[in-house]
């Protein structure tokens, strides 16, 4: 006979789980919309009741007809915005890990490294935005990526590196002492021990990512992306069409983070405890 | 060569550190006979886990030899297998593929549901029957350190190696461990070496409990455990546990340097 302690009790009914799983669902679907229609209400009603011109700011009421207007514009500068910002995140995802990985399993690179990416991130990326369109004059796409880039990579090189360097010593012990190669440890330990705190700072280079394609947009005049609609917006005196701009990249923002949310739930949804 | 298992002969080590080296092992001397249980007990501090390492093969010694089952230790070798304080159990994994690790890296001539059965009858005799599926997150303390139990296991190592496996459970969880270290020995016998801060545990799992100097660390004691094979919590209470435990904290206390060598135990 085996040695049972009685202490230990059968697992929960998974009836009880699937009911604790729609509860979540529906809070995590009506909360965000929820809050989206206070904030919109809450604007429109600060706008009539400070009584404020379109010029100084427009209300939601006034968004609709801008966006039936510029329908077509919305569409084909969204889509510009969005795929080079997406571009510009997957390589600020790949060289980011890389220089994570180098900087998380080497003390010397961390030390020579450090210094020289906390000054790169220091310096505001609005000035760089100049610099690289006269270095690559012409190449647009290239350029708004570039800054897309630069101005997400960090936070994601941070984290992975303190992921990787965080890793207890008996991790790797486990490993080790069972022969296991270097590599074998980074796949089977490393890499997914580090995820959450890789989705983490991917979740910030999202905004990020967005706000250096639109730096581009808005200040090298190539009349491509919702920053250049921002900007004819601005020549033209169409203050709603700003704000629509404003709210449309808001609203790229948000299906982009969700889209990491998802990924983070398939492939690091364990790092999430059940509510208690 | 000799019948030991495991034998450390005149092992010293240093670490190299900012301030010059720091000795922490001089002098050991342990030896293990197959299927032997040895608890190592010692003031903290004094190198007890950097010999675990150097039985895991995760570290070389600077003078002396390690020997496990006739060859020097130069490298980690497959044929060990490790439990520490800390389950170390992987988050992302259920508890049945944290239990199979080590067989997806020591080679295995097992087949895959060979090894899967393996680790759910280790499972079952720890009492985790019923919870191969869940996380390691939904278990308690307690039941973490048993799956890492049966994962030390699964590839049956010829040599286990437990760092003070139970220092973080509560007594009465500790107590219940132990009972659970019997029983996986009559089923699944093994040679091991133990380190422990808890005296009532040494004697309680070992056969044979060495007492280490405090650092830099030699072989200072050895006590010849008189409980044999599976014993029950009871055996803690007689008058020769207590001789034993008597013993052993007056060795300690030399090892700490709170009281002269060769002095007389203390009634």
């Amino acid at each position: 006979m085996a040695y049972v302690p009685s202490t230990l009790t059968a697992p929960d009914s998974p009836s009880a789980g699937a009911r604790v799983g729609r509860a979540l669902v529906s809070r995590a679907v009506i909360a965000p919309i929820a809050a989206v229609v206070v904030f919109l209400i809450l604007w429109e009603l600060l706008v009539q009741a400070m009584d404020w011109p379109n010029y100084i700011m427009a209300s939601p009421s006034d968004l609709p007809a801008a966006y039936i207007r510029f329908w077509d514009l919305f569409l084909v500068m969204g889509w510009q915005t969005l795929w080079r910002t997406v571009v510009g995140l997957v390589l600020a995802v790949i060289v980011g890990v890389l220089i994570g990985m180098v900087m998380g399993f080497s003390r010397t690179m961390r030390d020579a490294l450090y210094p020289l990416l906390v000054g790169f991130n220091a310096i505001p990326k609005a000035t760089v935005v100049p610099i690289v369109a006269l270095l690559f004059v012409g190449q647009h796409d290239f350029n708004t990526i570039l800054i897309a880039f630069m101005i997400s990579f960090f936070p994601i090189a941070v984290s992975v590196s303190i992921g990787l360097s965080t890793l207890e010593p008996e991790y790797r012990d486990i490993l080790r002492s069972l022969g296991a190669s270097q590599s074998t440890i980074f796949w089977k330990i490393a890499l997914p021990k580090t995820l959450p705190e890789f989705f983490g700072a991917l979740k910030v280079a999202v905004t990020l990512a967005f706000i250096g394609t639109n730096l581009m947009e808005i200040v090298s005049p190539h009349g491509r992306g919702l920053g250049a609609l921002f900007d004819s917006g601005k020549t033209n005196s169409d203050y709603p069409l700003m704000f629509a701009v404003l709210i449309a990249l808001a609203f790229l923002g948000i299906v982009l983070y969700y889209i990491v949310v998802i990924l983070e739930k398939t492939f690091a949804g364990w790092a999430e405890r059940a509510p208690t | 060569m000799s019948d030991n298992l495991i034998e450390i002969k005149g092992v010293r080590h240093a670490y190299q550190t900012a301030s010059g080296p720091l000795p922490v092992l001089d002098g050991l001397e342990l030896a293990v006979p197959e299927g032997g249980f040895v608890a190592v007990v010692g003031p903290s501090g004094c190198g007890k886990s950097t010999l675990t390492r150097l039985v895991a093969g995760l570290m070389k010694p600077d003078h002396g030899e390690v020997w496990l089952h006739g060859e020097i230790v130069k490298s980690p070798r497959s044929t060990v297998g490790m439990a520490f304080q800390n389950p170390v159990l992987l988050e992302w994994r259920t508890i049945l593929k944290n239990v199979m690790l080590p067989l997806e890296i020591v080679p295995t001539k097992m087949s895959k549901r060979d090894q899967e059965e393996r680790a759910r009858k280790l499972l079952s005799l720890v009492g985790l029957e019923g919870f191969e599926d869940k996380r390691p997150s939904e278990l308690s303390g307690g039941m973490r350190q048993r799956a890492s139990l049966c994962r030390s296991l699964v590839h049956k190592p010829e040599v286990l190696i437990l760092d003070e496996p139970f220092g973080a459970l509560d007594a009465f969880t500790r107590e219940d461990l132990w009972q659970t270290m019997h029983q996986l020995k009559k089923e699944e016998p093994f040679t091991g070496v133990l380190i422990t801060h808890d005296l009532r545990e040494s004697i309680f799992l070992a056969d044979e409990v060495i007492v280490l100097s405090g650092r830099p660390a030699r072989t200072q004691y050895v006590l010849d455990v008189t409980l044999k094979g599976p014993r029950d919590i009871n055996h803690l209470y007689t008058p020769e546990a207590a001789e034993m435990l008597n013993t052993l904290r007056h060795q300690i206390e030399i090892a700490q340097g709170r009281a002269p060598a060769g002095s007389p135990v203390p009634a």
